[in-house]
């Protein structure tokens, strides 16, 4: 190595050093584990994708098709007509208009379910969660204990129930007791969301206003984004796809979606149409699916950033 | 601006009780700090006033009025937090507004106190932001602010700035302390920090266990404690406190130490007559000691003592001494601080008519 002259060095050249330090770590390799563990995940993911392949492809067949058995051939040739059939002309008991009747049945019983459940159970976990609310605690555990009941506990006195307030058999006796089953989670969800606001932001809304109603609109229903998308998707997610409550409270003019696809696919008389049930099972689920995409991305970080310190 | 006063509080959670017949009064214009230990019961002090807790008994008077039954928002307070809690998703100018907004003032009335506030507290350009965009010093501001335009006679703060860091606490503390000069309200600052309280009070309450300890201007509190845990809260270092024995002989009063070293407090302002022979504790401030070896004119006692070691606090530092099997606090000159060695005896003097001495049995001022 060479030594550097005492002018060198004063201008501020150094020895070079011969490499940087290096630490190699060791490359991860593809084990016998990883492979494994590849070929298991694989295995689960064919196992929901399969059946969902073959439902798709066949809803898009002919029954020509359809009837020479091979299930996992796609489409010789596309065809929207079982879609159109199921949605315009399918049987549900005596009546032949289709899935549509069901599907705007649905829609009917979903918002006035969804703005009524969410709306009462948000103000009471604002509620219990923030102000002195005397009985608070047994309130709650009852709650708990609500949310355990089984529905079908429950059937008969609530139909004696809705029937009194005529509206069984309504679009709104389905959306009515949608909230109302719906209200002791959905209240415990509020409650513990809401029980995470800082108690000074709600000392300081007091001390600014002490309007219960003003507090909640102006600060809380501001704040409440994240657990009201989650809400959202519960709930429509469990009212689009419940069959039970629809069948027992629908009557015969406000069946929702569910009934009628059920109806369709048990109908005994002829042979199946395979194509025009797959299509009919997919309409069905299709809405759900697309609020869990539209409403996913609605995702907000951060509810109460720049509130307090930190 | 309006005087405040508890009369006979009481507050107690279930069997546990926090405040016990407490009596204080601020005067118009009075910069009130209480001060005290974690869970002495200011906080719960400062929510019996501002209302965000019920009082078990007891009155509190603002003014002419008797607040004790009213709701917050008509006790005609504002209140400065310690997590600033601001509303997360308004603007600060959303902030400001919000409590002017539901007490239903005139549209132009709100812009005109709003701007005043900015203006005050130099957030005008800040106004339009959510909290999120703020620093913590801003946000503290914004705090203040909404406090401010609510235009009240007194206001509340829940140690507000131990949430920042020392330079910027630094600076808050002047701009509390310059607006209410300017403003002239009548505050309630709760905080445990000493250096808070003695650079803003003008009236300070030293609070421990639900008691209020002792009452009065910071001078007072600082010079003349009333009781032991006044003298030991109060000071950094705190001040020296040691058992002596009071020696009424030769019309000299004496306190003499278990060790045998006098001190002379012969000029000491007894509040009833020294009896001889009574057993005390003599609280000596680190800074009334003369410098180690060095004469001091007059010294009420002389103390040699072993250097424990040596420690630097930026400006000033503080040296501790063995005496007695305790540590013996004095602060003194970096430089001198700096020559002293571990082990090396000294000998320190006392400064005449400056020693505390209280009653060993009572804990109380003699």
């Amino acid at each position: 190595m060479s030594e550097l002259t005492v002018a060198q060095r004063a201008a501020g050249a150094e020895i070079a050093i011969d490499r940087a330090p290096y630490f190699p770590r060791r490359k991860k390799m593809i084990t016998g584990r990883s492979i494994a563990v590849l070929v298991f995940l694989s295995i689960c993911a064919l196992f929901f994708a399969v059946p969902l392949y073959v439902v798709v492809v066949t809803s898009f067949k002919t029954m020509a098709q359809i009837r020479e058995g091979a299930i996992f051939a796609p489409p010789s040739m596309w065809t929207l007509e079982a879609w159109d059939y199921a949605w315009n002309q399918a049987c549900s008991g005596i009546n032949c208009n289709g899935l549509k009747v069901g599907f705007w049945n649905s829609v009917a019983i979903l918002f006035p379910s969804l703005v009524l459940s969410i709306a009462l159970s948000m103000v009471t976990g604002y509620a219990l969660a923030l102000w002195n609310v005397r009985w608070a605690g047994p309130f709650l555990f009852l709650l708990f204990i609500c949310a355990f009941v089984p529905f079908q506990i429950i059937m008969f006195p609530l139909i004696s129930m809705t029937s009194t307030l005529k509206v069984y058999g309504s679009i709104w006796g389905v959306a009515l007791v949608h909230s109302v089953l719906s209200m002791p989670v959905l209240t415990l969800i509020f409650r513990n969301y809401y029980k995470d606001v800082p108690q000074e932001i709600l000392s300081a809304a007091i001390m600014d206003s002490g309007s219960f109603w003003r507090i909640f609109f102006e600060i809380i229903v501001p704040m409440s984004g994240n657990i009201l998308i989650v809400i959202l998707i519960l709930q429509i997610t469990s009212v689009w796809n419940d069959y039970l409550i629809g069948v027992t409270f629908g009557g015969f003019n406000a069946q929702p979606m569910t009934v009628n696809l059920a109806n369709l696919i048990t109908i005994s008389t002829g042979t199946v149409a395979y194509n025009q049930n797959m299509a009919a099972a997919l309409l069905t689920a299709i809405p759900p699916l697309v609020i869990y995409f539209l409403v996913g991305k609605l995702f907000v970080q951060g509810i109460t950033a720049g509130a307090i310190k930190g | 601006m309006p005087r405040v006063s508890f009369e006979h509080i009481t507050k107690t959670y279930g069997h546990l009780t926090v405040l016990d017949d407490l009596n204080l009064a601020i005067e118009d214009g009075d910069f009130l700090v209480l001060l005290g230990p974690s869970g002495c019961g200011k906080t719960t002090l400062l929510n019996l006033l501002a209302g965000l807790l019920d009082v078990t008994d007891g009155r509190i008077v603002i003014g002419d009025r008797d607040v004790t039954d009213l709701d917050p928002k008509d006790r005609g307070l504002a209140m400065v937090f310690q997590s600033y809690a601001l509303y997360p998703t308004k603007t600060v100018r959303g902030n400001l507004k919000f409590g002017l907004v539901s007490s239903k003032l005139p549209a132009d009335e709100i812009e005109r106190r709003v701007a005043w506030a900015a203006k005050l507290l130099q957030i005008e350009p800040l106004l339009d932001r959510k909290p999120a965009q703020l620093s913590g010093g801003q946000r503290q501001r914004v705090a203040i602010g909404r406090a401010l335009v609510k235009n009240v006679g007194v206001f509340l703060f829940d140690e507000p700035l131990s949430n920042l860091d020392a330079k910027l606490r630094t600076e808050m503390r002047m701009e509390i302390k310059r607006l209410h000069d300017e403003l002239n309200h009548t505050v309630v600052y709760v905080t445990h920090d000493q250096i808070e309280a003695m650079t803003m009070a003008t009236k300070i309450a030293v609070m421990n266990a639900g008691v209020i300890q002792q009452f009065g201007t910071p001078d007072e509190i600082y010079e003349r404690p009333a009781n032991l845990f006044v003298a030991g809260f109060i000071g950094s270092p705190a001040m020296n406190l040691r058992k002596a024995k009071l020696s009424l002989a030769n019309g000299r009063t004496e306190a003499i130490f278990g060790s045998g070293i006098r001190l002379d407090v012969s000029d000491y302002d007894f509040s009833a007559r020294p009896e001889d022979g009574a057993e005390i504790i003599a609280g000596l401030r680190p800074e009334h000691f003369g410098t180690p070896d060095g004469s001091v004119e007059g010294a009420a006692g002389v103390f040699n003592v072993p250097v424990q070691y040596a420690e630097r606090t930026g400006p000033d530092a503080s040296a501790y001494f063995r005496f007695e099997d305790e540590l013996l606090a004095l602060r003194i000159d970096p430089a001198i601080a700096s020559a002293l060695a571990p082990g090396q005896a000294v000998s320190v003097g006392f400064l005449r008519g400056k020693a505390n001495l209280f009653d060993a049995r009572t804990g109380q001022r003699m």
